[in-house]
């Protein structure tokens, strides 16, 4: 079976919890992080690759301890016609893949750091970050 | 004291001669050479924002069809017109939604399409489906009209926008424990972000504190044309806010209500805006020439990002509740900087008004200048200063 690639979302109650370590142990995964990161809120993103033949099983495991689980199908982009650079976005992108270039403010888009948590789209007011399905 | 007069600065823009600046330009002027030095120097000051300012608004005419309808309810790609006014003529409102609009009710909404979306596609040269009612009278006997429009069909379309350009805003924080959804934007619980929404030192009633060039007829930068101050905004409280030691920090409470021609204006400069949870309103560009008339002038005018603050303030309980006080000030240059501390916590900041676009709106309004297509006019009356004292009042109820 070939490797899938899901996003994992866990709030600040759990970020601290070995609950990858029990993913890869009990559901003999094998898994490659994709992209790791925690916010100062303590909430944690984590883009992996992951195959094994309990993959169902790893998955319903995560939803149970309350991991947030989504399939990475899409990516998200930023519509630069549109983007007014206001910054409304920097804040809430918990990646920092969204954020502003000082002292000039121009505000930057890395798509490499973006895991797809789509929260600029909501928070954008001129609707300029799109999800590309 | 050296003093000019509007005159003699329109003259030298007649001329090519102006000296004109944006206002960073300016405070790096005076910094290097001086107030008195920068004062005399320079004869003209642009400053800029473009942010949500959802007091605004278009009055659109029609024109007849054949036969005449008197208009008793308009709605425009679906978002109804106030109609109040003549026949055929309509006022489409920035924050006015579609009537089958699921609101907050399935919270937070998400208000893609309002009136401001409205206003953009017109002024993009989109076209609009119109649809029209009417009661049916002997003069204006058609009762409905459905139709599709540009801006160009219009007789009319005039930006009014009673008010704009808030002279100074809160930097919006949440001491509560859930997401609100705020036109501040989205606040974490928490403290978990701060947002501001001013362009700081190229702000335009920023410059001016005590409205002494700004005033009735002031000429403007107004969503990529040209607009004119039309009298003070709605809610214009203008004061100096100080700290517990009497220490200024700045000015705050003064707004603009501004007035121009649609159809010379740009949808780069007015953008239909949604706020997650809390409605539709539409982003606007604005541009105020400032005359040095003088080195009291300059000296406001040269005011930077350190010099100028902003309040503090909750939106979790405080604001919506309309309790009093801040959680202090913090000035521009912090706010900028990403972080400012609140309660002992360090928050990270993030701006609404867009500082590149104030910036490219000051550079604009300074290039018209320089190449003579923009004079300045002078106020046929300034507009109520902090001398003058106005507060708010509360409705009861
Ligand atoms: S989807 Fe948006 S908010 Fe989420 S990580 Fe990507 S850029 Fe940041
Ligand atoms: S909120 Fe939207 S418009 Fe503003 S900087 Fe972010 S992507 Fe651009």
């Amino acid at each position: 079976m070939s490797p899938r690639k899901i996003v994992l979302r866990f709030g600040p109650e759990i970020s601290d919890k070995p609950i990858i370590y029990r993913l890869v142990k009990d559901y003999d995964l094998v898994m490659n992080i994709v992209k790791a990161n925690v916010n100062p809120q303590k909430e944690g993103i984590m883009v992996l690759e992951l195959t094994g033949d309990n993959y169902e099983q790893g998955l319903k495991y995560l939803r149970e301890q309350g991991v947030t689980v989504q399939a990475l199908t899409h990516e998200v982009v930023r519509n630069e016609q549109r983007c007014t650079m206001c910054g409304a976005c920097t804040a809430i992108c918990p990646t920092g893949a969204l954020y502003l270039d000082r002292p000039g403010m121009e505000v930057h888009f890395d798509g490499d750091n973006c895991v797809i948590c789509q929260l600029c789209v909501k928070a954008c007011p001129v609707r300029a970050m799109e999800v590309k399905l | 004291m050296s003093e000019k007069t509007y005159q003699e600065i329109n003259a030298r823009i007649r001329s090519g001669k102006a000296v004109v600046v944006t206002a960073e330009e300016f405070i790096n002027i005076v910094r290097e050479k001086g107030l008195t030095h920068a004062s005399r120097e320079v004869d003209v000051v642009t400053t800029g924002t473009f942010a949500p300012m959802c007091s605004s608004g278009a009055f659109l005419n029609f024109g007849h069809p054949a036969p005449r309808i008197k208009m008793h309810r308009v709605w425009l790609n679906n978002v109804p017109a106030y109609t109040g006014i003549a026949a055929v003529d309509a006022y489409i409102g920035a924050t006015e939604l579609p009537e089958d609009d699921p609101l907050n009710s399935n919270h937070p909404g998400e208000f893609r399409y309002g009136g401001g979306h409205v206003i953009e596609d017109l002024v993009a040269g989109r076209p609009v489906r119109l649809k029209a009612v009417g009661y049916g009278t002997d003069c204006y006997p058609r009762r409905e009209i459905e139709t599709t429009i540009t801006i160009h069909d219009l007789n009319e379309a005039i930006l009014f926008n009673p008010r704009n350009a808030y002279q100074n805003y809160n930097c919006a924080v949440n001491l509560s424990n859930r997401t609100i959804y705020t036109y501040m934007g989205i606040l974490k619980p928490n403290l978990g972000n701060a947002h501001y929404s001013t362009s700081g030192q190229l702000s335009p009633l920023l410059k001016d504190p005590h409205f002494k060039t700004i005033g009735i007829g002031t000429r403007i930068f107004l969503g990529g044309g040209i607009g004119y101050v039309a009298w003070h905004g709605t809610q214009h409280f203008p004061a100096i806010q100080t700290d517990a030691s009497g220490k200024e920090l700045g000015p705050a409470g003064g707004t603009l209500a501004v007035i121009g021609d649609l159809k010379q204006m740009s949808p780069r400069w007015l953008m239909g805006t949604s706020y997650l949870g809390y409605g539709a309103t539409l982003s606007v560009g604005i541009g105020v020439p400032i005359p040095i008339l003088n080195e009291e002038i300059a000296r406001y005018a040269a005011a930077t990002d350190a010099d100028l603050y902003a309040p503090i303030v909750d939106y979790g309980e405080a604001y919506p509740n309309r309790k009093p006080g801040n959680l202090g000030y913090v000035s521009y240059a912090q706010l900028k900087s990403g972080k400012i501390m609140v309660q002992g916590k360090e928050v990270p900041t993030a701006p609404l008004s867009s500082y590149p676009r104030a910036r490219e709106i000051a550079s604009i309004l300074k290039e018209w200048i320089q190449k003579g297509e923009f004079f300045l006019s002078e106020p046929v009356q300034l507009l109520p200063s902090p001398a003058d004292g106005l507060t708010g009042k509360v409705l009861k109820g």
